[in-house]
């Protein structure tokens, strides 16, 4: 995955986006990095839980987005 | 579409069977379409479409917004002509729409089927996989296991969830497997398919009839949707019959499959037994591997799109063939080898894009409880046919097995 923006302390971050609009619910993120992703319970839709999950989670984080059928979940 | 090529191109679906229930696609018709990302086919109405067959095209093919799953388009590739009263009989059927009237309906639906209303339900699913492993030694060995255990369980838990009674499962079962063999005659065809709409349509007028705070998926849409005028009753009617059929046969046709291979990996059917933590991933290579949509998903270019290096114009069909990406040497290593400690995460059996099953947390988890508790309930469970002798569903949109003679 390509790295985030230098934070002051070094350490590379990534700040992950979600679009509600293109959400089919299908629920491949919330499987694949339950820290990061949720679906509302009204709407099934994604909800995020932390738009800038630390180091350790970057791996599930960038397998949900290509895990994502529709192309929903964007990682800067 | 020019009539000078057509005898000299592939057709699918596949003409010949394949060897056995895993080879997914006779290996001569195989070989020419596993050369090229893209291949033209016939179809037996005489039209052509693009076959699609590797893993990245597929996806691209199923996430791109100029693909319709609308079959009622002019030029839409079909496997068989359109009945003539497709159009009156296509409400609510949000598999075969595009763009916001397919999200409209999926929505009113994917909160349901989300893991965690998954996770509520698992006590449920865990008692339906018990009274399905007591009938199969009720019956005693030798027994059929598709008819006794594979097809039974994910019925009742699907009537469960949709309010539809499980008495009527002869019924519902026989016009489900005939609307999905594309071989079937098309009077039966119709005539199945407008039983099923009548059936589940007078179910529904007996529920607004009989209004109550009953919590089964159909009675809350009644409720929640139709009553305060946001959803139409055919409408209703149309997503209850598809999450009838989807909620069944795909479960059904997956666990028969999945026992006849793994009882010929008895190392794996005592891993399900000891170590049920490894069991998901078992799932995702099962579903990989066995990947039973086999004649793939069929769409229709709506605008120019360039798939494979190959330009497919708009009016023209494409096909997904989710089976053979899911054996995409690029992706998987020895594609055809059965792994079950490899990642097998990326499969696309449930296939891709917007239209990717909204039932795929309720299917792991009915594939997961039933097999673990299977191989704990029946260590020596072993089937009492060469695989190639089984009879299977090579003309259906959904591949399995007809039955699974097993003993223990």
């Amino acid at each position: 995955m390509t790295p985030g923006p230098r934070q002051a302390s070094g350490e590379t971050t990534s700040r992950v986006t979600v679009d509600r609009d293109r959400c089919c619910g299908a629920g491949n993120c919330v499987v694949t990095a339950p820290e990061v992703f949720d679906q509302d319970d009204t709407d099934g839709l994604v909800l995020l839980r932390d738009p800038t999950p630390g180091g350790a989670l970057l791996d599930r984080v960038q397998r949900a987005a290509d895990l994502c059928p529709a192309g929903a979940i964007r990682i800067d | 579409m020019t009539q000078t090529t057509e005898t000299e191109l592939p057709h699918w679906p596949p003409v010949n069977p394949a060897r056995s229930p895993f080879a997914l696609i006779d290996d001569a018709e195989r070989q020419p379409l596993a050369e090229r990302a893209v291949t033209r086919v016939q179809l037996p109405t005489g039209a052509t479409a693009w076959l699609v067959t590797r893993h990245t095209e597929v996806r691209q093919l199923l996430r791109h917004p100029g693909f319709s799953s609308d079959l009622l388009r002019p030029g839409f590739p079909l496997l068989r002509p359109l009945p003539p009263d497709v159009t009156s009989n296509s409400q609510g059927a949000f598999i075969r729409m595009d763009g916001a009237a397919h999200l409209r309906l999926r929505r009113m639906l994917t909160a349901e089927f989300m893991i965690k209303n998954v996770q509520r339900i698992e006590p449920l699913i865990h008692q339906t996989v018990a009274d399905a492993l007591a009938d199969l030694a009720a019956a005693g060995s030798p027994a059929d296991l598709v008819s006794t255990f594979a097809l039974p369980l994910p019925s009742k838990v699907i009537c469960h969830l949709l309010g539809v009674p499980y008495a009527d499962h002869d019924f519902f079962q026989s016009r489900s497997r005939l609307l999905l063999d594309r071989r079937a005659p098309a009077e039966q065809f119709q005539h199945a398919a407008q039983e099923l709409r009548e059936y589940l349509r007078s179910l529904i007028d007996a529920k607004r009839a009989r209004p109550d705070d009953a919590d089964d998926l159909l009675s809350r849409l009644i409720r929640e949707r139709v009553e305060p005028g946001e959803l139409d009753v055919d409408e209703l009617g149309g997503m209850a019959l598809l999450l009838l059929i989807a909620g069944h046969e795909t479960t059904a046709n997956m666990l028969g499959l999945s026992v006849l291979l793994l009882t010929r990996h008895r190392e794996q059917w005592a891993i399900l037994r000891d170590r049920p933590d490894l069991a998901p991933g078992l799932v995702d290579e099962l579903l990989r591997y066995l990947s039973i949509v086999r004649n793939g998903l069929f769409r229709l270019a709506t605008e120019d799109v360039e798939i494979g290096g190959r330009l497919i114009r708009a009016g023209e069909g494409a096909i997904a063939l989710l089976s053979l990406a899911n054996r995409d040497p690029g992706v998987f290593d020895d594609p055809d080898e059965f792994d079950p400690y490899r990642q097998a995460h990326q499969h696309l059996a449930f296939g891709f894009g917007v239209h990717q099953c909204i039932g795929q947390p309720l299917a792991r988890a009915e594939l997961r409880m039933a097999l673990v508790e299977l191989a704990r309930r029946f260590p020596d469970l072993r089937v009492a046919a060469d695989p190639q002798e089984l009879s299977t569903r090579d003309t259906s949109i959904v591949f399995g097995l007809d039955a699974l003679p097993v003993t223990w």
